[in-house]
């Protein structure tokens, strides 16, 4: 890795993602402070004050209107950016489908949070994947380096003209925003020649006058939400595209919607994201050393869906679990339906088990993960909560 | 991997030494560490929990520490014997701010409240067992500390706290002496 031009700190997910966005130059920054949100734009806040990131902070009343300022932000073609989680993300649902049917590429960093009731400020994932039809392209983090390199990309996908989507950032809510850890952060010099200045005929501009944000009937709409769907479909190339430009400028790589570990000879394989992923990969690590072939892979993007990616990656496989936290009331965990769906259209026959677990913050133990490993060799279809159902 | 949990109240600064350790720790081309609280409320006074994992290699698992290297304790209310060896690794130590003595070895004490008021002016602990710990953990330099807290602490903390890291690390080695 290339890390002579770039200082090493110790700093929480928050404040990393915070140093991303500097580097990424907003002109527009519209925030209503959240736990565990809130340190991200008490940073950028501070920022602005000591004048090292020339932007407008403006401090709203609520989510909808934090949102809805970013809307106006990107509508005169300025860069903007807000933060949110939990109650204050689905205080702001209304908007999210305006500022994706507007075209308007906002970066949003969601610190994922439980949902009431009960009132639960701890982590899990549940605020953001309720929320997937929304429009947004979603990413998913699982550590502070890896939030702050998406603070930068995000704006490079979301803006790209093919794309023109916004997109929300997920970092778990406490265990990557509150935790400290090595980041490498880059100069602004690197950080401009990756991401130029946003430009966009999507704006309101008297030069060029033009209708934003107008009605239409049923003769044109579904038009509208095709361009939309095609829009977010772009972003996987766009996505590659990104991740190669970044990697010759700052010598980290990543590796597009997926992350695969371990899989290419494995007969299990556990499908998680986040955070809990490292502890997954501690496991596989674990279980190979005593000769078992397990593997693991994290969905890095819910929006738009590997569908191809994740069934490529487990066709060898005899069994498959999806470990999320979350859960559809109902029915079973929404990541698991998005999987099991990509399986199915790709022919690839598995069983497949759906483990729920970590919510409201709740500790997921390496040992938990082992036994899902050999539960998997059960080779059984089945949704399970963690703890408290046998798995 | 060394691992370092830390006792204490809410407002004793138990995270802040925790994140510190971390901060001195990478400054090791090589060194990966990560440092996180007890995460939920925060309440003055209120036992609280910290933790600190240190590394050569990239640090993934970033579950609460079951079983550590150094349980430390910044205030001896919140500590029982049988309770801080079920979270002590077999050749770990407990290192215990307190004005008592214990006999078996594997408790380290240090006075931090006398220590830190003599220099600080209050009992504030965290950094005295930074600098007990540089002592004991060859792996901790307390030079790295003292980079730590001039990048990390408020400046007007700053001068006082490093001389209260080598203080301590003074009386630890001295008593390593005179035992």
């Amino acid at each position: 890795m290339n890390h002579t031009k770039t200082k090493k700190a110790f700093l929480s997910g928050n404040e990393a993602f915070a140093e991303g966005i500097r580097l990424a130059r907003p002109q527009v920054i519209s925030a209503y402070p959240i736990t565990p949100q809130t340190l991200v734009v008490e940073r950028l806040s501070e920022m602005v004050e000591d004048q090292s990131l020339a932007a407008e902070f403006i401090h709203v009343e609520s989510e909808h209107s934090a949102l809805s300022c970013a809307m106006g932000a990107s509508a005169v073609g300025a860069r903007a950016f807000t933060a949110t989680s939990s109650q204050g993300l689905l205080y702001m649902a209304e908007c999210l489908t305006y500022a994706s049917g507007g075209r308007f590429p906002i970066v949003m960093m969601n610190a994922n949070r439980a949902t009431a009731l009960p009132w639960n400020i701890y982590g899990d994932q549940r605020d953001s994947l309720s929320l997937l039809d929304c429009g947004w392209i979603q990413a998913y983090a699982e550590n502070a380096q890896e939030s702050l390199d998406l603070a930068l990309m995000s704006y490079y996908i979301a803006e790209h003209p093919k794309v023109a989507t916004p997109f929300m950032v997920n970092l778990d809510g406490f265990v990557l925003t509150h935790t400290y850890e090595v980041v490498h952060i880059p100069e602004q010099a690197q950080a401009d020649a990756f991401l130029p200045p946003y430009t966009t005929e999507n704006k309101l501009d008297f030069a060029s006058p033009r209708n934003l944000g107008f009605s239409v009937g049923p003769e044109l709409n579904d038009g509208f939400k095709y361009k939309e769907h095609l829009g977010m479909m772009a972003a996987k190339d766009v996505i590659t595209e990104a991740e190669e430009k970044f990697a010759a400028i700052f010598g980290r790589t990543y590796p597009g919607l997926i992350e695969t570990y371990e899989t290419e000879d494995a007969d299990y394989i556990l499908i998680t994201l986040g955070t809990i992923a490292g502890q997954v990969k501690d496991v596989v690590e674990g279980l190979r050393a005593k000769g078992e072939k397990v593997g693991m892979i994290r969905i890095r993007y819910m929006r738009p869906f590997p569908n191809e990616e994740i069934a490529s990656a487990v066709k060898g496989a005899k069994a498959i679990g999806v470990l999320e936290k979350d859960i559809s009331f109902g029915n079973e965990g929404t990541v698991y339906t998005n999987v099991n769906s990509a399986l199915q259209k790709a022919g690839v026959s598995l069983p497949t088990a759906n483990y729920i677990g970590g919510l409201g913050g709740k500790n997921i133990s390496p040992h938990e993960i082992e036994e899902i490993f050999h539960a998997l060799k059960k080779n059984e279809s089945q949704v399970r909560f963690l703890g408290l159902e046998e798995v | 991997m060394l691992e370092i949990l830390w006792h204490g109240r809410g407002g004793q600064g138990a995270f802040t030494a925790a994140r510190l350790l971390g901060a001195a720790y990478i400054q090791d081309a090589a060194g990966f560490a990560l440092a996180f609280p007890s995460f939920g409320p925060e309440r003055r006074g209120a036992p609280i929990r910290a933790f600190t994992k240190l590394d050569k290699q990239p640090i993934t698992n970033r579950s609460e520490i079951e079983q550590a290297d150094f349980v430390i304790y910044l205030d001896d209310t919140l500590f029982s014997e049988e309770e801080a060896f079920a979270e002590l690794k077999p050749d770990g130590k407990i290192l215990l701010n307190t004005k008592k003595q214990w006999q078996d070895q594997r408790i380290i004490s240090i006075d931090g409240d006398t220590l830190s008021t003599e220099i600080l002016g209050r009992p504030i602990t965290n950094t005295v067992m930074l600098g007990a710990l540089a002592a004991l953990a060859p792996e901790i330099a307390i030079d790295q500390l003292i980079t730590a807290i001039q990048g990390y602490m408020a400046p007007k903390l700053q001068e006082k706290n490093i001389a209260l890291v080598k203080a301590a690390a003074d009386a630890i080695h001295k008593e390593a002496q005179t035992r």
